[in-house]
């Protein structure tokens, strides 16, 4: 459960700021989770419930913001939103793997007291 | 009423100076002029004057890929070209790597760290190979980090070594998150696990350097579909370079020896 492993690292940095601000509970972890970080929601609010048992942030609520994929075409050089895991531009056909959006795992912020 | 501004509790006429900056969008409406540059939904619970933004915006793999970054730079520095093999259990990554070693070891000096969840039986099977080998049991952990990596390191005797092959746990999904600091990810799959394996596993293929379809021997006895297979590939992964394999009869380890040799020259042009 590779999920367990994602909360548990942001649970670290969380649990970092909230301490070096004098916060005694964690309400809330904003969450930025891409298209193609390979993580699922779901996943990630099941582990979240079970680790923050106990913590400062037992009554928090995770909130996830879903980024969608976004990939560069280099021969149009433009960036277009593939539909599916087959990122083929839409103006040249041409099949890209260069992704500029999409990969995002990241704590946005904390809102504490 | 607003928990982060406590708007609906100022009186009309005073100023309240805003001290939160965080983004947020208000259900309700705001009965004096300030602005507010909100776009998410928050709950409206009990006024507790103490509650705050704290703003943080850190990638939560950032660590990984700090000392993912530490090892590349050491492998560099000593001339290693590192390979991250990946695919789901049973695959075949041991018996590659094992006939890899083998017919590199007058070549090149070689080692080999292996991940598993436990059991050091690949360990032992690897060591036939004459490559140094350091066996990393994860427990329960489905994956390898730079972290265990930068620890096995400290317990490797690498001086001469040329090529380090990491066989990561078998897994399709969560170690195509973990930079490990490598220079070539090689996604293995064999004929026996369908040629959709690439639709199947799209985050883990679309990280690949190299994708090796494995027991390739056995593919008319599976009625393996090459040309789908290929085109699976292709489309989920272009970047990839493609090689078909089979560690039993050595068909394809050639190419695939010289595929190794040829990232040892770039990683050592640098
Ligand atoms: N016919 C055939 N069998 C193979 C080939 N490569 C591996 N095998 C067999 O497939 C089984 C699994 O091979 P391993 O090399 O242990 O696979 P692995 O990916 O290392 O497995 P895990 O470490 O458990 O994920 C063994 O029984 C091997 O003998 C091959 O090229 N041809
Ligand atoms: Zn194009
Ligand atoms: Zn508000
Ligand atoms: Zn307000
Ligand atoms: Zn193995
Ligand atoms: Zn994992």
């Amino acid at each position: 459960m590779h999920e367990v492993s994602i909360i548990q690292s942001m649970l670290d940095i969380a649990f970092d700021q909230a301490e070096s601000q004098g916060a005694n509970q964690i309400h809330q972890l904003n969450l930025r989770v891409g298209a193609i970080s390979g993580v699922v929601p779901e996943a990630l609010q099941f582990a979240f419930n079970s680790c923050t048992e106990g913590t400062i942030a037992s009554d928090a609520k995770l909130e996830i913001e879903w980024v969608k994929a976004v990939c560069y075409c280099p021969q149009c050089h433009a960036e277009f939103t593939p539909h599916d895991w087959v990122y083929v531009c839409p103006r040249c056909e041409r099949l890209t793997h260069e992704i500029r959006q999409g990969r995002e795992l990241q704590l946005v912020s904390l809102e504490v007291s | 009423m607003c928990l982060d501004c406590g708007c609906s509790d100022i009186p009309e006429g005073i100023v309240k100076i805003h001290t939160h900056d965080h983004l947020h969008d208000h259900d309700h409406t705001h009965p004096h002029d300030h602005e507010h540059p909100h776009d998410h939904h928050h709950e409206h619970i009990a006024l507790d004057s103490d509650r705050r933004t704290i703003a943080i915006s850190q990638s939560i793999l950032s660590q990984n890929d700090r000392l993912a970054e530490r090892n590349h730079g050491y492998f560099m520095a000593k001339g290693i070209s590192v390979l991250n093999v990946l695919s789901s259990p049973g695959a075949g990554k041991t018996a590659l790597l094992e006939r890899t070693m083998t017919e590199l070891r007058d070549r090149l000096k070689s080692a080999i760290i292996v991940g598993d969840l436990a059991t050091d039986n690949d360990a032992q099977r690897l060591r036939r190979s004459g490559a140094e080998v350091i066996q990393i049991t994860t427990g329960s952990v489905c994956h390898l980090e730079a972290e265990m990596i930068a620890k096995a390191l400290q317990q490797m005797h690498l001086d001469g070594v040329k090529l380090l092959a990491i066989e990561n746990v078998g897994n399709l999904v969560c170690p195509a998150a973990y930079d490990l600091g490598e220079n070539l990810r090689v996604v293995v799959f064999s004929v026996t696990e369908g040629e959709d394996k690439p639709l199947k596993y799209p985050v883990m293929f679309k990280t690949a350097d190299i994708v090796l379809i494995s027991k390739i021997d056995l593919a008319e006895v599976v009625e393996f579909n090459r040309e789908l297979a290929l085109h699976n590939i292709h489309q989920i992964a272009p970047q990839a370079k493609i090689l078909e394999i089979s560690a039993k009869t050595g068909v394809g380890m050639q190419d695939w020896c010289q595929c190794i040799e040829q990232s040892l020259q770039k990683s050592l042009a640098v």
